[in-house]
């Protein structure tokens, strides 16, 4: 039954253009006319060993692109299809396909072994292929077969060890597969590429091994061979057993224990002499094991005694002979490192280590790495004086800041002179490190930081000499400012101690910015953003005249853009980015300054200008709407009020854009949000548009495609919509209720266990709620009667939610204001739904126990209107 | 070489600005839409109607000229217990206003709608039951009750006929332009207060609105916990100063039973009392006319207790004041209105009066007489028509309280046994009041 479609797999290959869209042309038509053959004329091209291997690849690819894809959406409609095909055609494509595990063309097994996954993660949950993991384990016993079969099965079980979770196999299934993977890294006879794939496979299956790792015995012989093939002589299969202890590490901590020494040892062997990529493994062995104790000890700390996994305190009883190990890496940088901050490598990956293992155990390590710093950080060799400044800035986050603050008082002045260093590496690190020193130790709101009235002078004299320095020196040295600003927000009379040199150090932020010596445009984007922190964070009334005079500054740098040539698309996307960045901080300025009556003038004199230049920053993009444009103008629209009617004619179109933008669900995101901004702003003249607004947000919501994230605010949207045009909303009730019931049916049946998942059902929750707020205030002088229909749904959701005794209690908040609107609104009308449901007392009396203020008030208020309907 | 996916390399800036500018747009549009519908919610419940206790019918009472005697104003307190009655006129357009839209009104118009927000006791006639369950008991402050509006930084107190007594910056929520600077334009609050001259404090009796959120709807034993817990954390009862023009302060509000009594009764307290306030634990606050607040008070614990003429003196016969109907019936402000007897058709037609009309009585010799606790017959004897600055006749409980204090007063020690009898007979048979 299956097509021959070699030719055309060839074809779709050809270096001719017209005969390549005609061939794909052909494969599209085939795959939408007649699916199931489709994919069974795949496998059995990919299985055939007399077909070239070109033909065999492609069919291979679109086989995988067939039941899986990135996108969720996407992803869902496939798997769909392939289970609506028919049980005998899969049966055929499956059986090609694990025939072709057999090939002696690795391509092709290869590919095979990817697709089988594929469908394995699709049916095995669902037990519609029990029989796969029985005739995979029934390769490795066949003794006329191939080695590269046993590689191939190997391959094929992490694979599917990979996409499936330890719920799908039963016990004896896990133990069987198991056993064969172990066999497979153990046995001597097998080739090495056998035992690679055993040790990866192993990687991928060690999450199905829990029972096994609960029996001792079986447990040490696991470990035994996993710490024996980390001795292998073949460099790829001791990195992968390395990473299988890293995931050892995270999965069965608590049962490390008795293997430790063993592994210390092993690990420590790695690091010290292993090639780097072994090395970096067992140093993240390391880290992998900080991160269980972090997270025992934050746990820990707020869930008190009774946590189930006991701390075993691994990093503080290797501390002594840890930290030198990870010191030691310190010294090994490369000549080049540093120059991008992806740099990955030894040094690196131990200075990660290092610093969560300060974040671990806290005081005890600054004793072990001091002397480090003091031996090294005046020696000739550059290294030396990196690896100090380095160790130094990896042990802030974690030791007190009494422990810290005494070392980082004496050593301050000389982290600044080394701002003078004449290695750029050292400066570079010195620069980061000062970033931590303010990041970590400088909070006057909180009571503590290491910078006074007597060294801020020469810190901020050194930073803004430095932010001259080479390109990677300045941006790092802006991230020192962006630390040393936040640091002062909300600090009361300290924050005063800056604002005497805010006007230099904007000066020389902005010339940054506008530095051309560097190959890409980090520095200016840091540049802008550290604008930013110091606008957000500066003392409004001793600022107010600087960041006037900053703005227009922004805003012919803005104009300026418009001018720019543009003759590639590299070039537009530069305009872009510099757009944002100045988009940034103008609506940064906004925000700051309308928020006070007495600089609120400054923005709305403004006003007209500023809203030209982001209709002239749209105007540059035909495709899509400018994010940074759009966020800003909702601060703009905030600040102007009733007055942004004027801007509606021009800017509606750009509104309407940014809500259909489903591929860059960011922009509409931030669309949604201005469209709530632009509701308060306008109130009731928002009437004219709201027609083309929700029928955009309807479809919005309809969209299978626009990221999930964007839905919730589009309810809370609904909501101020209807608050703005009161019972004006009415024409919109028959469409938007029903999707907010809908949406409220998906929170009833949303899985509890997933952590990402309640997330989201929290906020949805809350956004209904809020849609309801609206909605029922805006009907409340007229009309209320609209929403009686809708009463009784709503109570029940909010029992419903009231019931999830693990609820958010933003949500709770959002719950009990959502039942005083409806009293509110309905009034006697809905006395009898308000009778006889207790939970609304259990309700109202956890919130006013609550030691929220506003929850209370709010409860407060609940009740009174609830008791208002009650004596009526 | 890449880091693990979960590990983020050390020394990358760790700022990532735009998606902090995101955020804290989020963070900001979050707070309006809070702000907003906090704002829809606080004007749906201080929306206080000018046609629900709309003015009686008669002529346009003219607004009364802030009285500068304390003994004045203190009569005057007593006489006028307006609202509620004189069934609904349709004259006054139904005017809907919340009180941010109303401390806009000026002149008039603002007295007018200030005049009828206040919570009116009733005189207490005989004891209620339930009084240490269900009662609260306090010393009343003498002075001028006022009601207290702060918002939009300025504080402003009116009087009961709603003419302004005070325009200054306070310490309350929205009640002066240095605090709050940050905090939202929608905070303001309500107070019903005493004015007390002697140490230039405002006594507060009731709290109606606390940082924009309405208290009309909840419990006196709420609003009373809420009034303690508030106003000493907003700053409102420290001294004077340059932005807190007039200390505040509570006034110590007992549970009715006898030792709350007692202590309403013969405590020391700062001021200067004027009888004794009690609320019903359960009741709303609603404006006008309420048998769920009282007043009481014996020569003990006020100066005021019978009531004196325009000159301050006492007259030998009880004045009451009337209201004229059609049928030439007269009767009290009270809904619905209790009938004192009617004039005869030769007074009207000899004196031009007409339906609506308020007259001046004294209680004759005659006296009142009552069958099965209702009043069956007033000696009535026609004096005038009364003060043009009247707006509504005399309340049936304010007549029958005076009457009393005259004849047959109302008694601590009356207080005092109901409270003890009640408590033993609760104890006997709890289930009493059901079977009632």
């Amino acid at each position: 039954m299956a097509m021959e479609i070699t030719q055309i797999l060839l074809s779709a290959q050809s270096a001719d253009a017209r005969v390549r869209t005609e061939a794909e042309t052909s494969l599209k038509q085939f795959q939408e006319q007649n699916l199931p053959v489709f994919l069974l004329s795949l496998s059995f091209e990919l299985s055939n060993n007399e077909k070239p291997t070109e033909s065999r690849r492609l069919a291979g690819i679109i086989l995988k692109n067939s039941l899986d894809a990135k996108d969720a959406s996407r992803k869902n409609i496939l798997v769909q299809q392939w289970i609506g095909i028919e049980i005998a055609m899969k049966s055929q494509i499956k059986e090609l396909l694990l025939r072709t595990l057999a090939s002696s063309a690795q391509e092709a097994w290869h590919t095979s072994a990817q697709v089988i996954a594929k469908i394995a993660s699709i049916e095995i949950p669902q037990k519609q292929w029990p029989e796969l993991i029985a005739t995979l384990l029934n390769n490795m016993t066949q003794r006329d077969q191939p080695s590269s079969l046993k590689q191939a099965t190997l391959e094929t079980l992490g694979f599917v060890c990979e996409e499936i979770s330890d719920q799908d196999l039963v016990q004896d299934e896990v133990n069987t597969v198991l056993t064969a993977v172990v066999q497979g890294m153990s046995l001597a006879e097998h080739s090495p590429e056998v035992r690679l794939a055993a040790t990866r496979a192993l990687c991928n299956a060690l999450g199905f091994a829990h029972s096994n790792f609960e029996n001792e015995m079986e447990r040490n012989y696991i470990m035994k061979v996993v710490c024996e093939t980390a001795l292998s002589k073949e460099v790829d299969i001791r990195k992968a057993a390395f990473e299988c202890l890293v995931s050892i590490a995270s999965t069965y901590y608590e049962v490390l224990e008795p293997y430790m020494q063993t592994l210390f040892e092993l690990t420590s062997n790695a690091v010290k002499g292993d090639v780097e990529e072994v090395a970096l493994q067992a140093v993240e062995f390391w880290s992998s094991i900080c991160d269980e104790e972090i997270e025992l000890q934050e746990f820990e700390s707020s869930e008190s005694a009774d946590s189930g996994s006991p701390h075993s305190r691994f990093i503080e009883k290797a501390l002594p002979a840890l930290v030198p190990m990870l010191l030691e890496t310190l010294l090994k940088q490369e000549e080049d490192q540093d120059q991008d901050d992806s740099t990955w490598n030894i040094s690196m990956a131990g200075g990660t280590c290092l610093g969560l293992v300060s974040r671990t155990v806290g005081d005890p390590i600054v004793p072990l790495v001091m002397p480090f710093v003091e031996d090294n950080i005046r020696k000739p060799d550059w290294h030396s004086r990196e690896a100090a400044t380095y160790a130094l800035g990896s042990i802030l986050d974690g030791p007190t800041f009494e422990k810290l603050s005494p070392l980082v008082n004496a050593g301050l002045d000389f982290l600044l002179n080394l701002m003078k260093d004449e290695n750029n590496h050292v400066r570079d690190t010195t620069a980061w490190t000062l970033t931590r020193v303010f990041e970590l130790l400088h909070s006057p709101a909180n009571g503590f930081s290491v910078l006074s009235p007597e060294n801020l002078p020469r810190v901020v004299k050194v930073l803004l000499e430095s932010i001259q320095d080479v390109p990677n020196v300045a941006e790092k040295v802006c991230g020192a400012i962006y630390y040393l600003a936040q640091g002062f927000e909300d600090a009361g009379t300290s924050a005063s101690l800056l604002s005497p040199y805010l006007p230099d150090i904007m000066t020389y932020l902005v010339v940054a910015a506008d530095r051309t010596d560097s190959g890409d445009s980090k520095l200016r984007t840091s540049a802008y953003e550290t604008i930013n922190e110091v606008v957000r964070c500066a003392n409004i009334a001793e600022a107010s005249q600087i960041i006037a005079q900053l703005l227009p500054a922004i805003m012919n740098k803005l104009a300026q853009t418009f001018e720019l040539q543009i003759v590639s698309l590299d070039d537009r996307e530069k305009q872009s980015d510099l757009q944002a960045s100045l988009c940034g901080v103008l609506q940064v300025i906004i925000q700051k300054l309308s928020n006070t009556d007495e600089t609120k003038p400054i923005i709305l004199q403004y006003a007209d200008q500023i809203m030209l230049l982001f209709l002239r920053v749209f105007a540059c993009h035909s495709s899509t709407v400018h994010e940074e444009a759009m966020l800003a103008i909702g601060a703009l629209a905030y600040a102007t009020g009733a007055d942004f009617l004027k801007y509606m004619p021009e800017f509606y179109k750009y509104l309407e854009m940014g809500l259909q933008n489903f591929e860059e669900y960011q922009v509409c995101a931030v669309t949604v949000g201005v469209v709530g901004d632009i509701c308060r702003a306008l109130d009731g003249k928002v009437l004219p548009f709201c027609d083309g607004i929700m029928e955009l947000l309807l479809n919005d919501l309809r969209s299978e495609v626009l990221h999930r994230s964007v839905k919730p605010p589009i309810f809370s949207c609904f909501g101020d919509v209807a608050l703005a045009v009161g019972d004006r909303f009415e024409k919109y009730v028959s469409y938007a209720l029903p999707m907010m019931q809908g949406a409220a049916e998906i929170c009833a049946q949303m899985d509890t266990d997933d952590e990402e998942l309640m997330e989201y059902g929290y906020q949805l929750k809350r956004s209904i709620f809020e849609a309801y707020s609206g909605i029922l205030q805006g009907f409340k002088d007229s009309k209320s009667e609209v929403m009686l229909p809708y009463a009784s749904h709503l109570m029940q959701f909010i029992e419903l939610v009231f019931k999830d005794r693990q609820r958010d209690e933003s949500v709770t908040k959002a719950a009990v204001a959502v039942t005083g609107d409806l009293a509110d609104a309905l009034g006697p009308n809905i006395k009898l739904l308000f009778k006889d449901r207790a939970f609304l007392n259990d309700l109202l009396g956890e919130c006013l126990q609550s030691d929220d203020e506003q929850l209370k008030e709010t409860a407060t208020w609940t009740q009174g209107m609830i008791g208002r309907v009650m004596v009526s | 070489m890449a880091p693990p996916d979960h590990r983020r390399p050390f020394k990358r800036p760790t700022i990532s600005d735009q998606q902090r500018r995101r955020e804290l747009s989020l963070l900001r549009q979050a707070q309006h839409r809070l702000d907003a519908q906090h704002r829809a919610r606080c004007l749906a419940s201080t929306v206080l109607s000018l046609e629900a206790p709309g003015p009686g019918p008669g002529p346009e009472p003219e607004p009364e000229p802030v009285p500068e005697l304390e003994l004045e104003l203190a009569a005057e307190s007593e006489h006028h217990v307006e609202g509620g009655g004189g069934g609904g006129d349709s004259r006054s357009p139904s005017k809907e206003f919340d009180v941010r839209q109303a401390s806009k009104l000026r002149g008039a118009e603002a007295r007018k709608w200030f005049a009828r927000q206040l919570m009116l006791p009733e005189w207490m006639i005989d004891v209620p039951d339930r009084l240490p369950q269900d009662w609260y008991v306090s010393a009343r402050p003498a002075g001028k009750r006022c009601f207290v509006v702060s918002a939009d930084g300025i504080t402003v107190s009116r009087l009961r006929n709603g003419s302004v007594l005070h325009r200054f910056p306070s310490a309350l929520p929205g009640g002066s332009r240095t605090r709050d600077v940050s905090g939202s334009a929608q905070s303001y609050s309500i107070l019903d207060c005493i004015f007390h001259e002697l140490d230039q404090t405002y006594y507060v009796i009731d709290m109606l609105c606390w940082r924009g959120y309405s208290l009309y709807d909840c419990t006196a034993e709420f609003r009373f916990f809420w009034l303690n817990s508030k106003l000493v954390e907003s700053g409102a009862c420290d001294p004077p100063s340059q932005n807190h023009r007039y200390r505040f302060s509570a006034v110590p509000v007992y549970n009715c039973d006898e030792n709350g009594l007692h202590a309403a009764y013969t405590g020391a307290v700062t001021y200067i009392k004027d009888g004794l306030l009690f609320y019903n634990k359960q009741a709303h606050y609603q404006a006008g006319n309420t048998p769920l607040a009282l007043v009481w008070k014996d020569e003990k614990c006020s100066q005021y207790v019978i009531d004196t003429d325009s000159n301050g003196n006492v007259p030998r016969l009880q004045q009451v004041v009337l209201e004229l109907q059609d049928d030439f019936k007269l009767i009290t402000s009270d809904d619905p209105p209790v009938v004192f007897g009617s004039l005869d058709n030769d007074i009207v037609q000899k004196s031009g009066l007409r339906s609506g009309y308020l007259l001046k009585f004294a209680i004759s010799d005659g006296g009142l007489s009552f069958v099965d606790g209702r009043l069956d017959r007033a000696d009535l004897q026609y004096l005038g028509k009364s003060n043009r600055a009247r707006a509504f006749a005399d309340s049936y409980s304010k007549v029958i309280f005076q009457y009393s204090v005259r004849h047959s007063p109302l008694r601590i020690d009356d207080l005092l046994a109901a409270i003890s009898s009640r408590d033993d007979r609760e104890n006997e048979h709890p289930d009493v009041e059901m079977v009632d």
